[in-house]
């Protein structure tokens, strides 16, 4: 039986950063990202400011700096989407592409547009994956049923947790199982993409009907233990008067950041 | 055939004192009452067809029968998850719309798949769902968390990810997570499969101590021969035989003719 790990990020460990609540930790790292997204384009100091905010936070967790960069890499293609702002937000071109008799023109304005994009993209990112390696799953659903998100919506993230390895587990025994009957005495080892193509299709529908199958098993086990429609959790302990003071302090610090963006720009 | 306990051995470790093993007859109050019940699946395979059938309190009970004889079928409706035609008496009241919550506290159904029934992130939360969901206060759910996990022999497991545990861990905390509703009876579906001989042995052991009413729906007939004094042949959807497990075990050719194996 083969285990899928990949998908947990989570790094054990009894930094001052593991043994923050959860419910600062969610806290901060979103109004961090709040933050990083209300600087105003161009303004460089206050990104590199978050930068070192994060490298601080990443450094107490011990987390090697490394681990973090490769992890938070996923977002970059995503944020390449912005590309198109360099043609489009006006400014003084800084260089003029012609194809044909149309001419696109690279601004300077929206150079700077793309390039904060980017770096904020990847600033949030960088921060959720500091939290996702600092925390455990478990209690990162607990804290988000804590600050009272929606219950549903909860409940799927831990649902999705939960079978996300189990169903990675299905899939690689059925990719084995293709892998065992596509071998062939005359051929280099590597079958057709054609057939290939088509195996993937029938393994993707055979992935779902799984899934779909063990979801009504699910429900029925959850049936059993008397689940009426409304989900029961236990209750959250409080905060401590530390925890309330830091979440505090570090809001107070973000916002001041971002004021004297705003201000800046406006200089 | 005694074998080594094992870690998990809990032989001698449940809360019942007395013989939990005794044939139930006469005195004993039937805790599950099935009547004609007949059940089709909607494309229209009838998977029950008139099933009628008695167990008495402490009565520990093998289903038996090929694949697709309707025993996991017949387990769901114990507990009205499925509902077809006739009448089901648990614990003497009738199985109906209003009283699903009470009959569900009472029947604990352990399902084949514990990947199944472990759907919460941590052990802890998926034993404290019943409880929870009968409404029980937090001091209370802990407690009962707590015994629960200690009478599987899984004590100091609370805070682990259900997906990280063997299967032998998985299915104790599967059993758990009825026994933490305190049910008086317990459904188990296949609970010996695909166990290997150490688990499955820690679990027979597991099952043997405990004081409930047990219906267990099993291929594995050594499991039968040394747990479960009565047992109920299905097939097709019908209760074909109904009698002492060591007097049916004798019989090899009543045995061959539901795919059945003596052990």
């Amino acid at each position: 039986m083969t285990h899928f790990h990949a998908l947990d990020q989570y790094q054990a460990g009894n930094s001052l950063v593991h043994r923050l609540d959860p419910r600062v930790k969610l806290v901060l790292t979103l109004a961090l990202i709040v933050a990083v997204t209300a600087v105003p384009h161009g303004v460089w100091v206050s990104l590199l400011l978050f930068l070192g905010t994060i490298g601080v936070v990443a450094a107490l967790a011990r987390i090697p700096l490394i681990l973090i960069l490769r992890r938070s890499m996923i977002a970059i293609p995503f944020a390449l989407a912005a590309v198109t702002l360099v043609f489009t937000v006006d400014g003084t071109p800084l260089a003029t592409l012609s194809m044909a008799s149309r001419h696109v023109s690279i601004t300077d304005q929206g150079t700077i547009a793309f390039a904060s994009i980017l770096t904020k993209s990847w600033l949030s990112v960088l921060a959720a994956t500091v939290l996702a390696t600092t925390t455990s799953f478990p209690d990162l659903v607990a804290a988000m049923r804590a600050l009272r998100l929606p219950k549903v919506m909860v409940a799927i993230v831990s649902f999705m947790y939960r079978y996300i390895f189990i169903i990675a587990d299905e899939a690689v025994r059925l990719q084995r199982a293709r892998e065992a009957r596509s071998a062939s005495p005359h051929s280099t080892g590597r079958a057709s993409l054609l057939w290939r193509a088509k195996v993937l299709g029938g393994m993707i529908g055979s992935l779902f009907l799984r899934s779909y199958e063990r979801g009504e098993r699910i429900y029925s086990a959850m049936l059993s233990r008397g689940f009426d429609g409304t989900i029961r959790t236990m209750g959250a302990e409080n905060l401590t008067l530390r925890d309330l003071m830091m979440t505090v302090t570090f809001i107070a610090y973000l916002l001041a950041v971002v004021a004297l963006s705003t201000i800046h720009v406006e200089i | 055939m005694l074998m080594s306990d094992g870690p998990h051995s809990l032989r001698g470790a449940g809360c019942e004192p007395g013989n939990p093993f005794q044939h139930a007859q006469g005195e004993a109050r039937p805790a599950i009452e099935v009547n004609a019940l007949t059940f089709s699946y909607p494309d229209g395979r009838k998977a029950l067809d008139g099933i009628s059938l008695t167990i008495r309190e402490r009565e520990k009970v093998a289903l038996v029968g090929p694949n697709g004889a309707g025993k996991s079928t017949l387990l769901l409706h114990l507990n009205g998850i499925l509902k077809g035609q006739g009448v089901i008496r648990i614990m003497g009241s009738e199985v109906g719309d209003g009283n699903l919550g009470v009959v569900r506290s009472q029947v604990g159904l352990v399902f084949q798949h514990p990947d199944d029934q472990l759907f919460s992130p941590t052990v802890f939360e998926d034993v404290a769902f019943g409880p929870l969901h009968m409404k029980l206060d937090e001091e209370e759910v802990c407690e009962r968390v707590g015994l629960a996990l200690a009478h599987v022999g899984m004590a100091g497991f609370e805070n682990r990810v259900s997906h990280h545990l063997s299967l032998g861990e998985k299915k104790r905390i599967a059993i758990a997570t009825v026994l933490a509703m305190q049910p008086a009876i317990l459904a188990l579906d296949e609970p010996s499969g695909e166990l290997d001989p150490r688990a499955r042995r820690g679990l027979i052991h597991l099952l043997r101590a405990l004081p409930q009413t047990i219906l267990v729906a099993t291929h594995d007939m050594r499991l039968v021969k040394e747990l479960l004094p009565r047992t109920v042949i299905l097939d097709g959807g019908r209760v074909v035989v109904d009698g002492l497990t060591e007097e049916l075990l004798e019989d090899t050719e009543l045995l061959e003719r539901h795919g059945l194996e003596a052990p």
